[in-house]
């Protein structure tokens, strides 16, 4: 636990918990972003991919000797080339027992398993002139059986997408606590419902994009990547081409948008270092948006059969539930495609006081495009599952949804508290939380103006939905099971002749404001004014290395290695300042970059002046004394595996029961993410997440056939939430900091993602009440409600 | 075998602009690639996600939807000029302030299509600012600080007025 | 997704389209705002090998009218078209469609001709068209025909075009004292291409429905006329037993084609529910209730 005499948090000009605006906006705003695409190196090629029209075929015969004399074709390279270097690599992970997924190649040496899958890659001088040639190669195909629907998977007579495994199943997990069977005999009611969860993808607005560059006459490849994790790609690009770590150089400048997408391995962006490898020329890919569908991971696609035992007071005693998840025909490298249903199971009715719970799941192979972890990984399932059968129980008792969560959720007086599938949770704020939330919203009101609304025909919904939120994961995660994607992050800065910090993170920027939170830390624990901060992220050879920014972990790991960094400057500051003024170090401080008498508060010294005195006259100081002016601190993350967060969400809209549209009125939000350093920052996380969330709720939904074809891959078909349609968003707040870290910082990237799909479908089971029907099948579309409705 | 190339002349932000282009090369490529005008994002190149939104003889236009070939003798203006110009300075203050962005890279889009309802109604209501960005994706804020930002501005502009 | 290797020409006059379009045949293609061919060529899904622009050609600019007709060129932008006030004075159930087309950015290059030309079924200027029973001047090397609204949409993207003909501008009636024209339309979201829309017009002055004219479209491959429907309507006041059996009429006139996200049937539902709403506004304005 933290015990500092001096706490960065009541420092003096703190900038923690100010909501600065971040000094990297500016050029965004000003049109000078540096994503992945505005880069053109010289001699640089393009490249395009030959994608697969089947599901399920193999390659009988291809034939590129048309498109080898296209115009500007440079290279073409099928799986078989491709593979002569780079290694292929195997979706499992060592703490998932069990787990399977075959070995998987860059492109495929035989057989492609789903729409949409590279098989051939086309090296040419323009981006155009590849599609040319791509479009003049001949691929003769014998079309296999397609396994589409995941419910089938396991079936004796389904084909094996992977015969040699053995059947169609990646993972399986049986979790159980308490006496289950014993509680749902003696249940005085029991609720059963199934829920599915449409296949979604990330639609980040830049599509996923690279350029790798291999340097012959030194061994050496430098990648300029749209990814958020430099450090872990450095280490894959290294194993599987084979090129020694320390000449590989990731630099991941602006990321337009990754939520999680950007951080998994993918076929196009191995094939791209190898074509650069084969041609000695640098080589750019950027997917288009169609590549972006069917490439892109997908997430979510759930089936969830839930039990719910509760008594007639309304209290919950066990839910069972059992989740079938459809992941593609490959685990997805390296972080495995197990980790969503693994959270589902184990977050389920996480809020909440019951011990008796029961979860199955099962992940099984499809032909369909590859699934994997995306923002709020398996949150938004678990929350909608256990929200949408508190609402149902609640119904059926006739008890205010409200009255359900406070006679059910975890009180906050009861922390420590230990799930029932061993999640630790330090302290969380339920009730606070709710009774926030009722208050913003004035939940009583609402109540009295839809029930005279209702009166008219008109039907608004009112829907509550509580969420637990990983983050901060600990330092056994992913590296237990094999992985090396460290949990660990790094800082290193330096003093400037001139006075002014730099400052490197591990952690890395895709907008969420990374950059300007680690210099607020680093500032207010320094004592000196942010614009003095300069940072830097996201560059292999120029940070230190980390686990870089994941799983909500960036200001809960990366801050404290700042904070560390900070504290450790200063002090080596401050040692300088006491040599040139010979006094004791400890009786001085920094404030607003002046060395002050710690007592008096006078200013003794500029940070400038030591700067100068250190570097370029450190012949005034005395003899053997050496200014340590850059140092470097890491953080291991203490604690329980992962720092819990919670809060809830609310969704208030109108429903028009002749067309099944409905509108979303209000939005609101609580979150408690422990202290904040940017409230500003935070609260644009929990807005942007929400509206990922609804996404799920309204629209979003990747179509297949049964054969296996994507039928809406493009933005005109597959819809993403606008603007005209989201509603105003209010955010609220509860502080409950961990006390395992000197921040006290938890995550907010997961929690608007965690709720908000949830809130919506209770809202709209609420307006369909009266009509005695329900949903549990997102996206809530019109064709689904009117059916629901019965009036088609 | 070389692409046939064709003359183009025309004004891009306020320069008089001669090149020479093929007839499939989109504006937003060109103006990309060809004029280092990063700022222009391209998104889908099928129109829907507003990333590449400029202005074409004073109007909104799709850059993935026209080549470039099209804006011969026309006037042309991306995020660079409209910054250089001073336009879009509000907007930018109000952006930057409120965090009306995340990744940045629908923003000149956006910044384009609220410059342009700023010029067409100076105090645009929330509804009116969602109604007309409904053509400009952002998978990062939710949009709420984007309506504030641009509600912010519009104010800013008329107290100047 | 780039487009494919086209050559290009910016044609100057008619006779210069007709000339290309005599010397390329199919290969050629016009391109007016381009805002439906440009995806399709960047998709690859179709691939001309000459592009002819004709934008820059005056005689298919221009809204004008004279006392009975109303003259849209085809290449009115739909923004003109949306802020023409002679179009709202005289067309102005176009003027209550221009919203509904896309967004600001596709709305400031997409035409008005192009919209008749390409005949998506789910658009609303042709749907508008029939409603207000347009006829379209065709112009070919041999001479000008003009074809009405109601034989010009053929099906799925398919006109009743002939090869070398261009469109050049649509007339329509000016709005008679006494009509009403609405438009309602669901859109999953604002812009959207059209779940489900009906456009309408009627004499409504004296607060019963003639002259009902009802088009649906986003239903079938092309804009369809639900006659039975408003006949049945005819005369009455838009009462719940009018509406009811004009509902029950619309099977008869309606054979609707299911989508991605819409099956056949609730298309066939929510035809009826617009079909009470487009009536309910028709009848609302006439009584001074603008909304």
């Amino acid at each position: 636990m933290a015990n500092q005499p001096f706490s960065v948090l009541d420092r003096p000009n703190s900038y923690i918990g100010k909501s600065v605006p971040r000094p990297n906006a500016r050029r965004l705003l000003e049109g000078r972003g540096r994503f992945a695409d505005d880069l053109n190196l010289p001699r640089m090629l393009h490249t395009a991919f030959l994608r697969s029209p089947f599901a399920h075929a193999r390659i009988i015969k291809i034939d590129a000797e048309k498109a080898k004399a296209a115009p500007g074709v440079i290279l073409i390279a099928d799986g078989k080339d491709v593979a002569t270097h780079c290694k292929p690599w195997e979706g499992t992970l060592a703490h998932f027992p069990g787990m399977k997924s075959p070995l998987q190649f860059p492109l495929p040496l035989e057989r492609a398993c789903w729409q949409g899958e590279p098989v051939l890659a086309i090296a040419a001088e323009s981006r155009a002139q590849a599609e040319d040639a791509i479009d003049l190669v001949e691929i003769e195909w014998e079309e296999l059986p397609v396994l589409a629907d995941s419910e089938t998977a396991l079936d004796p007579d389904t084909p094996l997408i992977h015969p040699e495994l053995g059947d169609n199943q990646t993972f399986n997990l049986m979790l159980e606590n308490g006496t289950v069977d014993q509680t749902f005999a003696d249940a005085e009611r029991i609720i059963e419902k199934t829920f599915h969860f449409g296949r979604h993808t990330a639609v980040t607005v830049e599509p996923r994009s690279l350029i790798a560059d291999f340097d012959d006459s030194e061994g050496r490849l430098t990648v300029y990547y749209s990814s958020q994790s430099p450090y872990q790609m450095q280490d894959v690009f290294s194993r599987h081409l084979n090129i020694t770590e320390d000449k590989v150089h990731v630099i991941c400048e602006d990321i337009g948008g990754s939520f999680g997408m950007k951080l998994h391995v993918y076929g196009e962006d191995l094939t791209t270092c190898a074509l650069s490898i084969m041609t000695g020329r640098p080589v750019k890919f950027t997917a288009d948006r169609f590549e972006s569908f069917v490439s892109d991971i997908h997430h979510r696609d759930h089936r969830v059969h839930a039990k719910m035992a509760v008594s007639n007071q309304g209290k919950i005693q066990a839910m069972e539930i059992d989740d079938l998840t459809g992941i593609g025909p490959y685990s997805v490298y390296p972080r495995t495609s197990a980790v969503e249903g693994n959270q589902v199971v184990r977050l389920t009715g996480g809020s909440y006081q019951f011990t008796d719970y029961r979860a199955k799941l099962n992940v099984v192979f499809q032909n369909k495009n590859v699934m994997c972890q995306y923002r709020a990984v398996g949150h938004p399932i678990a929350c909608s599952v256990t929200e949408g059968m508190v609402d149902f129980a609640a119904a059926e008792l006739g008890i205010d949804p409200v009255e359900m969560r406070r006679r059910n959720l975890i009180k906050d007086d009861q922390y420590p508290y230990t799930s029932p599938t061993g999640l630790i949770f330090e302290k969380l704020s339920h009730h606070q939380s709710l009774e926030k939330v009722l208050e913003m919203m004035d939940y009583d009101a609402l109540r009295a103006e839809q029930a005279k609304l209702r009166e008219q025909g008109i039907h608004r919904g009112i829907g509550l939905a509580t969420f637990i939120e990983i983050t901060n994961p600990g330092p056994a995660f992913y590296g237990l099971g094999g992985a090396r994607i460290s949990a660990q992050d790094g800082c290193m800065m330096k003093l400037e002749p001139s006075g002014k910090i730099f400052c490197s993170v591990s952690v890395t920027e895709q907008g969420q404001g990374t950059e300007t939170v680690m210099a607020q830390i680093a500032a207010s624990e320094l004592g000196m004014p942010l614009d003095d901060v300069r940072m830097l992220t996201g560059d292999t050879e120029k940070t230190p290395y980390g686990g870089a920014t994941w799983g909500s972990r960036g200001v809960g790991i990366g801050g404290e290695a700042v904070l560390r960094a900070a504290r450790a400057l200063r002090n080596n500051l401050l040692e300088v300042a006491g040599a040139v003024l010979q006094c004791s170090a400890d009786q001085l401080d920094i404030q607003n970059s002046q060395v002050i008498d710690k007592n008096t508060g006078t200013e003794r010294l500029s940070v400038a002046e030591i700067g100068r005195i250190a570097y370029f006259r450190s012949d005034t100081l005395p003899q053997d004394f050496h200014p340590q002016l850059t140092v470097a601190r890491h953080y291991v993350p203490q604690g329980p595996p992962f720092a819990f967060t919670n809060g809830i969400q609310a969704s208030y809209l109108e429903l028009d029961q002749e067309t099944g549209f409905f509108k979303l009125l209000k939005h609101w939000a609580v979150e408690d993410c422990g202290t904040q350093i940017n409230p500003r920052l935070v609260e644009e996380q929990i807005r942007g997440g929400v509206v990922q969330g609804l996404g799920a709720a309204l629209y979003e939904e990747c179509l297949y056939d049964e054969q296996g074809q994507f039928l809406n891959p493009t933005l005109a078909d597959y819809l993403v939430p606008m603007a005209a349609e989201i509603p105003d968003i209010q955010v609220g707040h509860v502080v409950t900091p961990t006390a395992y870290s000197e921040l006290g910082a938890k995550g907010a990237g997961e929690a608007g993602t965690a709720g908000a799909a949830a809130a919506v479908m209770n809202a709209l089971n609420d307006a369909l009440r009266p009509f005695k029907t329900e949903l549990t099948r997102m996206p809530f579309t019109p064709e689904r409600i009117l059916r629901a409705l019965g009036k088609v | 075998m070389t692409e046939k190339l064709y003359p183009l002349t025309f004004t891009l932000n306020g320069s008089t602009i001669t090149r020479h282009v093929t007839s499939r090369l989109s504006l937003a490529d060109f103006l990309r690639t060809e004029m280092n005008l990063t700022g222009t994002h391209v998104g889908c190149e099928h129109g829907v996600c507003g990333a590449c939104t400029i202005r074409v003889e004073g109007r909104l236009s799709r850059s993935c939807l026209m080549f470039a070939i099209q804006v011969e003798g026309m006037t042309v203006e991306t995020v660079e000029g409209l910054n250089a110009s001073g336009e879009l300075h509000s907007l930018q203050e109000a952006f930057h302030e409120l965090n009306a962005l995340q990744c940045g890279f629908c923003t000149p889009g956006i910044l384009i299509t609220a410059a342009q309802l700023l010029q067409e109604t100076p105090l645009p209501s929330r509804k009116q600012i969602r109604d007309y960005l409904s053509g400009n994706y952002c998978r990062c804020t939710g949009y709420h600080a984007i309506v504030d930002a641009v509600e912010q501005a519009s104010q800013k502009q008329a107290e100047r007025r | 997704m780039k487009a494919p290797i086209f050559d290009y020409i910016k044609a100057n006059s008619l006779s210069e389209v007709f000339d290309l379009m005599e010397k390329w045949g199919e290969d050629a293609r016009i391109i007016a705002g381009g805002q439906s061919l440009v995806p399709a060529m960047n998709f690859r899904l179709t691939t001309p090998s000459l592009l002819i622009d004709i934008n820059g050609i005056e005689e298919l600019k221009g809204i004008t009218h004279s006392q009975s007709t109303l003259n849209i060129g085809a290449l009115t932008r739909h923004y003109e078209l949306g802020t023409s006030e002679e179009v709202t004075k005289h067309a102005p159930l176009l003027s209550k469609a221009v919203p509904h087309i896309a967004h600001e950015a596709i709305r400031s290059r997409g035409t008005f001709g192009g919209s008749l030309v390409h005949a998506d079924p789910s658009a609303e200027i042709p749907a508008c068209a029939m409603v207000l029973d347009g006829r379209f001047q065709l112009q070919s090397r041999q001479g000008c025909r003009s074809v009405s609204a109601r034989d010009f949409f053929k099906g799925l993207f398919e006109t009743a075009m002939e090869p070398g003909e261009i469109l050049v501008s649509a007339d329509f009636d000016v709005n008679e004292d006494g009509y009403q024209s609405a438009l309602c339309e669901l859109e999953r979201r604002q812009g959207d291409y059209a779940t489900i829309g009906v456009a309408a017009r009627a004499k409504t002055d004296s607060g019963n429905l003639f002259d009902l004219r009802l088009v649906y479209f986003a239903l079938e491959d092309k804009p369809i006329l639900a006659n039975h429907a408003a006949a049945i309507l005819e005369g009455s006041r838009g009462d719940e037993a009018a509406i009811a059996a004009a509902k029950t009429e619309l099977t008869k006139d309606l054979n609707p084609i299911g989508d991605l996200h819409t099956s056949a049937n609730t298309k066939l539902h929510l035809a009826k529910v617009l079909l009470e709403r487009v009536v309910k506004n028709l009848l609302k304005h006439a009584k001074g209730t603008d909304d």
